[in-house]
C-alpha cells in the first residue's frame, strides 16, 4: 500500500471518504515524517496529541458517513495564525509563550470542515523576510538542493515553513500569508502551488497583523486542485474583519479543466529585468506558448509603473507595521525584559530584546516615514503612487483576463546570500508585490527546473474576485508543464 | 545620506526600541540605503492623484452597539489577561507610572 502521506490533499480526501485509509493512519504517517525531518526546521511546534485526537474524531465522523470537505486531512498552519491554547509565535521572540485564547477565522473554518492540525510552521519574524532567515527559530531549509551540491538553500519567505513542509510532504497542505509575495515566492522556490486570493476574500481576523492593507491568507499545496479545495474552506465573509467582502465563495475545484480557449493573457514587457537568469526568461516564453497552445490569445501589455511597486511597498508596509507592532509592549502578552527602571524603559528594553534586526529596521523606517515633517514626502506620496499603480493594472484588465509573469527573479538561493543587503533581499518580491498593492489575486505554479535542477514557478494574476478564471489558467499551465519532479529525501 | 545618527536616535525613541549608542551609526547607514532606493518615487507624477489607503472600495460596515458573543465579547477578564507577563486580580501589572 502507498504511504498515505504521498497522496495529494484531494486524493487523500477521496481515500478517506472511501475509507481506504483512516485519518489516524494518515496523521501518524505525517507525524513520523515530521519527526524525521528535523533538519528542515519547518515546524516551530508539532501538536501530535491534538492531531491524533482530531484524527480520531474525524474517523468517527467518516465512519458514520459524515464529515466536511477536508474531513481527516492533516494540515500545517503557518505560525502567524492564532490557534486557541496552542503556542503562536509569528517567528518572534517577543511572542514567547503566547497561547491565544481564540482561534483565527481561517483555522476555525478549516477545523469546521474537518481538517487535522499537525503543528505550527516556521516563518520569517512577523512575516518580514523573503528567505525565512529572520525567524527567531532559525532558518527553514529548502528540501530542494542544486544537483551535485549539499549547500543549504532557502525555501523562500516569509512562508518558508509552509513551502518546505508541503514540498517535503510533511503535511497534505499548509496555510500561508502573503503581504508582498510571501506565498508565491516560496511556492516558486519549492515547486509548490501558492495562491494569494483577492484582498478581502479571506478573513484576516486572528492572523497576527503585519501590514493590514496588504496582508492576505491563502494555501500552499502540492498541486492546483489541492489549492482549490483548501481555498474554498479558508475563504468567506467574516463580520469580525471589516475589510472582508460579503460575496459567495465559488467552487474553485469546479473551474479546473474548464476550457481556457479565448482567454486573453497579458504579458507585461516591464517584467523583463536586467540580470534576470536566461532560464527564467525561457520558461516564461514557454509558458506563453503553453497558454497559446491551449487556445488563449496572448496580448502584449505595458505596465510602466511596475518598477515603483517595491519602493511603494517599502513605505506602506513598514508604516502599517510600525503601527501594528506597537502592541508588543511587554504588558499584554509575550516577552517582558527583566531589567528596566520605569515603564518607558520597560517598553524600550522589551522591544529591543524581543524584535530581531529586520523587524527593528522596518519599525524604524515606518516610524520615520510617518513622523512629522516626513509624512507628506514619503507616506502620502507612496499612497498616491500606489493609486496610480492600481489604476494602471485595472486599466490593463480592460483588455486581458489574466496576466502571466515569472513568480520570482531567481531560483532558490543559498542561506546567507542576501542577508547583508536588505534591498537585494527585497528585490525577491519584484514580480509579486504589485498584486498586494492593488489587492489582486495571484498564484504561482511550478513550471520547470533550471540547469542546476532547481524549480521555477510562473505567476498568474487575475481580476479582483476572479479567482475562478485564475484557477482555470493555473490548471491549464499545470497540465501543459507536466511538472512531476520531487526533491530527493536527503533529510530523512 | 537621507538619515543621520541623531535622527535614528529620535526615531528609535518614538518607536520605543532601545538602540545602543554603537548601533546608531550602522543603523543610519542601513536605513539611508533603503530610503535612498525609495527616493526614485520622486520621479512619478502624482499631481491630482488621490491617496489610496485600501483596495477595498466599500464603507466600513456598521453593527448594533451591543455586547458581542464569543471571543470578541465581554465578561472574560481572566482570558484577556491570561497571557500577561504579570497580572493581579485580572489587571495588567506595570511599573509605577504616577509618582
Amino acid at each position: 500500500m502507498t504511504n498515505p502521506a504521498d497522496l495529494s490533499l484531494a486524493a487523500l480526501r477521496d481515500a478517506l471518504k472511501a475509507k481506504s485509509v483512516s485519518s489516524l493512519e494518515a496523521t501518524d504517517a505525517y507525524l513520523s515524517r515530521i519527526d524525521a525531518a528535523g533538519d528542515l526546521n519547518a515546524f516551530v511546534s508539532v501538536t501530535a496529541d491534538k492531531a491524533r485526537n482530531m484524527a480520531k474524531a474525524s474517523d468517527d465522523k467518516l465512519g458514520r458517513g459524515e464529515g466536511g470537505a477536508l474531513e481527516g486531512v492533516p494540515l500545517g498552519i503557518k505560525d502567524l495564525f492564532c490557534t486557541e491554547d496552542v503556542l503562536t509565535t509569528a517567528g518572534s521572540h517577543i511572542l514567547d509563550g503566547f497561547h491565544p485564547k481564540y482561534e483565527s477565522t481561517v483555522t476555525s473554518q478549516l477545523w469546521r470542515d474537518g481538517a487535522v492540525m499537525l503543528g505550527k510552521l516556521n516563518m520569517d519574524e512577523f512575516a518580514m523576510g523573503s528567505s525565512n532567515e529572520t525567524s527567531f527559530y532559525g532558518p527553514v531549509i529548502n528540501p530542494w538542493r542544486a544537483e551535485g551540491s549539499d549547500a543549504k538553500l532557502s525555501p523562500g519567505g516569509s512562508s518558508g515553513g509552509s513551502s518546505a513542509s508541503v514540498s517535503a510532504r510533511l503535511c497534505a497542505g499548509a496555510t500561508a500569508t502573503d503581504t508582498g509575495g510571501s506565498i508565491r515566492q516560496p511556492a516558486s522556490l519549492t515547486a509548490t502551488v501558492g495562491v494569494k486570493p483577492t484582498y478581502g476574500r479571506v478573513s484576516r481576523w486572528g492572523i497576527v497583523a503585519f501590514a493590514s492593507s496588504l496582508d492576505q491568507a491563502g494555501p500552499i499545496t502540492r498541486d492546483v486542485r489541492d489549492a482549490a479545495v483548501m481555498l474554498k474552506s479558508m475563504a468567506g465573509h467574516d463580520p469580525k474583519d471589516s475589510t472582508s467582502i460579503d460575496a459567495p465563495v465559488p467552487d474553485y475545484e469546479a473551474a479546473l479543466g474548464q476550457s481556457v480557449k479565448g482567454l486573453k493573457i497579458g504579458v507585461p514587457k516591464e517584467y523583463r529585468l536586467d540580470g534576470m537568469p536566461a532560464e527564467i526568461e525561457t520558461l516564461w516564453a514557454q509558458g506563453i506558448e503553453w497558454m497559446k497552445d491551449a487556445g488563449c490569445e496572448i496580448v502584449d501589455i505595458s505596465l510602466p509603473l511596475t518598477k515603483y511597486a517595491l519602493p511603494v511597498y517599502y513605505i506602506v508596509a513598514p508604516a502599517e507595521a510600525s503601527s501594528n507592532l506597537a502592541r508588543y509592549d511587554g504588558v499584554k502578552y509575550g516577552h517582558r525584559a527583566k531589567d528596566y527602571s520605569d515603564i518607558l524603559s520597560m517598553y524600550e528594553e522589551t522591544r529591543a530584546e524581543g524584535f530581531g534586526d529586520e523587524v527593528k529596521r522596518r519599525v524604524l523606517i515606518g516610524t520615520y516615514v510617518l513622523s512629522a515633517g516626513y509624512y507628506d514626502a514619503y507616506y502620502l506620496r507612496a499612497q498616491k503612487v500606489r493609486k496610480r499603480i492600481f489604476d494602471e493594472l485595472l486599466e490593463a484588465y480592460k483588455s486581458v483576463d489574466l496576466i502571466l509573469t515569472p513568480s520570482a527573479p531567481s531560483a532558490a538561493f543559498a542561506l546567507g546570500d542576501k542577508m547583508k543587503d536588505p534591498v537585494q533581499m527585497y528585490l525577491n518580491d519584484v514580480f509579486t508585490v504589485t498584486a498586494n498593492l492593488a489587492g489582486l489575486p495571484g498564484a504561482s505554479v511550478p513550471a520547470g527546473l533550471d540547469k542546476q535542477g532547481l524549480p521555477l514557478g510562473l505567476q498568474l494574476l487575475a481580476k479582483p474576485f476572479d479567482e475562478e478564471t485564475m484557477f482555470k489558467g493555473m490548471y491549464a499551465l499545470e497540465q501543459a508543464a507536466g511538472f512531476t519532479a520531487t526533491p530527493e529525501t536527503w533529510w530523512a | 545620506m537621507s538619515i543621520d545618527k541623531e535622527t535614528v536616535r529620535k526615531v528609535a525613541r518614538l518607536a520605543r526600541i532601545a538602540e545602543p549608542e554603537q548601533r546608531l551609526e550602522p543603523l543610519a547607514q542601513e536605513l539611508s540605503g533603503i530610503l535612498d532606493w525609495i527616493e526614485q518615487l520622486n520621479e512619478v507624477d502624482i499631481e491630482g492623484v488621490e491617496a489610496m489607503a485600501s483596495t477595498v472600495d466599500v464603507s466600513l460596515p456598521m453593527r448594533d452597539d451591543v455586547l458581542q458573543e464569543g471571543p470578541t465579547g465581554g465578561g472574560q477578564p481572566d482570558r484577556v489577561v491570561a497571557n500577561a507577563p504579570k497580572s493581579e486580580d485580572n489587571f495588567f501589572v506595570v511599573p509605577k507610572v504616577v509618582e
